[in-house]
């Protein structure tokens, strides 16, 4: 992966798209100056490409006229965007905090863990599944919880993480994954 | 209580309770009709200010004041911020508002914005809520083909726009500084103030920031008026003139070991007992409660006897806890174990803490280190104190931080050990009986590395 991001830099086709550029740039009227922009920037790269690399900083910063060094440091301050590889087709956010605590929602992060042999942070070989632990998801009355792409799965149980995973990874990490949220 | 009739959630049971067509039907934005014909900006400041509207988002602070902060006859721009990074844990009604009735939030909005001249808005939404950008992002078009956002709103002079802004999943981004260098693009670091962000805020210009709920209760304050919101809640302390009272209608969350976890409407002033047993169903499996988080885990612990505190502004502080928060009541059965408990508190602001400040950066995540090695079975008794001494020392409060983050992360530790100390000196004598020195470093338990 390092290894296809040097390749990247150096290369001369931009990793923004002409449809991100555009995307970015329409947010400009919305801000009095275009360093507002950043966070929607990076959602809008993050979201097309699952992650941030270097090369797309570099563009960004371009396109907002800023120094690289400054949308790296907004971005290294959230732990949202990864950089040296992109995360899984779905990324799991699993609450660990008190009120998915109290009813077990570690016990299903470590569940899932276990059963994909990964830690939070880490992709599946096959690239199905990212998993994260979260820091409340704002769905406490549906403790313990999890957020994968965009859909709330609640009340989580083993059984249903299985179900969860039999989802994702449908050849158990050998084969592809059906598009999942 | 019975005679209590829900308002904020009154629409939220209808089928497409989010759309337009459904608000305007219950009689949405006749308020915003009626300012905006009838009332200056100054009169709708003025209506907010006598319902004594205190914001829901944690700290309180009457909102109508807050409005009267900002600069007279600035030339502009000014700026209004809503806050709905809500992230506090155990807390989720503004979600409830937002997903099930998004236009009560852009009718507070418009009318907040039209008080306070703002021209422009921005919803600083968390990465979180997926459902709730799409609700509200479709609600927010339906505004702009109606007339009710854009230029010359329903034919006045009056232009809006409201623009939503997406997190990136950092619980520092709900204080609102913190809020304004993310929105502008930078680390959400908050400031020091002075200068408040009404004098000098997002882009250096005068700014508001209220939370969703708050604009929620505007536009209900501005529909039924001020003696309506005034005839709800728990009325000022006729012994202290500067108290704002704790008036109107609150929604409360309840999560954690309960039978009937949920958003409920309340006026404020119910008890935490009330709250879990005529709402809740009571503690789960038949089991007794132990403590309670009041209003989010920043604010600390009651024990089950403080059940019975009232859930107004003043209630929490009362017995000890730093305040009512977001009002959102977790509740811990018989069977926690407080060094547990206070394990996942300092792991979550550990993790939150934005870094700028060193007690705060250095003091949670020493907190939680020694957290890992006490439940390693390594703890020792001089180690609560320990806590304690950091627990006294971070914060706004002792005044060694620039932001409220320390203080939320010093209050639990203060109240689990100052309110539990015997089962904690109970589990260190159990797991360390020799209570030896320790001096090699303890590997944390579970090991669960994470991405931040």
């Amino acid at each position: 992966m390092m290894r296809e991001q040097a390749a990247n830099m150096s290369s001369t086709e931009p990793i923004l798209t002409a449809e991100m550029v555009r995307e970015i740039q329409a947010l400009f009227p919305r801000y009095p100056n275009k360093r507002a922009v950043t966070l929607p920037a990076l959602h809008i790269v993050n979201d097309r490409l699952r992650y941030v690399p270097l090369k797309a900083v570099v563009e960004i910063a371009q396109l907002l006229e800023l120094a690289p060094a400054e949308v790296q440091d907004t971005l290294s301050f959230y732990g949202l965007f990864k950089q040296d590889q992109p995360h899984g087709r779905v990324r799991a956010w699993v609450c660990r905090s008190i009120s998915c605590a109290l009813r077990g929602g570690e016990q299903v992060l470590e569940h899932l863990c276990h059963k994909t042999g990964i830690r939070p942070g880490e992709t599946t070989p096959d690239g199905a599944l990212t998993l994260e632990y979260a820091e409340c998801l704002g769905a406490c009355e549906f403790a313990p919880c999890m957020l994968a792409g965009e859909s709330l799965h609640r009340e989580l149980t083993t059984a249903k993480a299985d179900e969860f995973l039999s989802h994702v990874r449908p050849a158990s990490g050998a084969g592809h994954s059906s598009a999942h949220a | 209580m019975s005679s209590f009739e829900p308002v904020l959630m009154a629409n939220m049971a209808l089928p497409d309770s989010h759309t337009l067509r459904v608000y305007e039907s219950t009689g949405g934005y006749q308020a915003l009709r009626r300012a905006i014909k009838e009332l200056t900006p100054v009169q709708v400041i003025d209506a907010v200010k006598a319902s004594n509207l205190r914001g829901r988002g944690g700290a309180g602070f009457p909102t109508g004041l807050k409005w009267t902060f900002l600069p007279k006859d600035h030339p502009g721009p000014i700026y209004m911020c809503i806050n709905a990074d809500e992230s506090e844990p155990g807390t989720f009604n503004n979600r409830y508002l937002m997903e099930l009735d998004p236009h009560q939030v852009i009718e507070g909005i418009i009318l907040s914005s039209y008080a306070t001249r703002a021209t422009t808005a921005y919803i600083y939404l968390r990465y979180e809520y997926p459902l709730s950008w799409k609700r509200l992002q479709a609600a927010l078009d339906e505004c702009y083909a109606a007339g009710l956002l854009g230029k010359n709103i329903l034919g006045s002079e009056f232009s809006l726009d409201v623009y939503l802004h997406k997190g990136a999943a950092a619980y520092i981004c709900g204080e609102e500084t913190g809020l304004i260098e993310s929105l502008e693009g930078k680390r959400a670091w908050p400031r020091i103030k002075p200068p408040f962000p009404a004098i000098e805020g997002l882009f250096r210009k005068p700014t508001v920031v209220n939370n969703i709920e708050t604009v929620a209760c505007v536009t209900q304050i501005m529909a039924r008026g001020v003696e309506w919101f005034k005839s709800i809640g728990v009325p000022s302390d006729p012994n202290n003139p500067r108290d704002p009272g704790s008036y109107g209608p609150k929604l409360y969350c309840l999560s954690g070991h309960v039978n009937n976890p949920g958003c409920y409407e309340a006026p404020l002033g119910i008890t935490c007992r009330q709250l879990i047993d005529e709402y809740g169903g009571g503690v789960w499996k038949g089991r007794k409660g132990k403590a309670a988080i009041p209003g989010g885990i920043s604010m600390g612990l009651f024990t089950e006897p403080e059940f019975d505190t009232p859930l107004d502004f003043a209630g929490p502080g009362k017995v000890g806890c730093l305040g009512l928060g977001t009002a959102a009541v977790v509740v811990l059965d018989e069977t926690v174990s407080m060094v547990d408990f206070l394990h996942n508190s300092c792991r979550f602001f550990q993790h939150e803490s934005c870094g700028q400040c060193t007690p705060c950066r250095e003091g949670t995540a020493w907190a939680l280190a020694m957290l890992n090695r006490i439940r390693a079975g390594k703890g020792r008794l001089r180690d609560l104190d320990l806590l304690l001494e950091i627990g006294d020392t971070i914060g706004i409060i002792p005044g060694t931080t620039i932001c409220g983050l320390a203080d939320g992360a010093a209050w639990p530790i203060k109240n689990a050990i100052r309110k539990f100390r015997g089962e904690f000196e109970d589990y260190i004598k159990r797991t360390n009986p020799h209570g030896y020195a320790v001096t090699e470093p303890v590997l944390a338990l579970p090991v669960l590395a994470g991405a931040h």
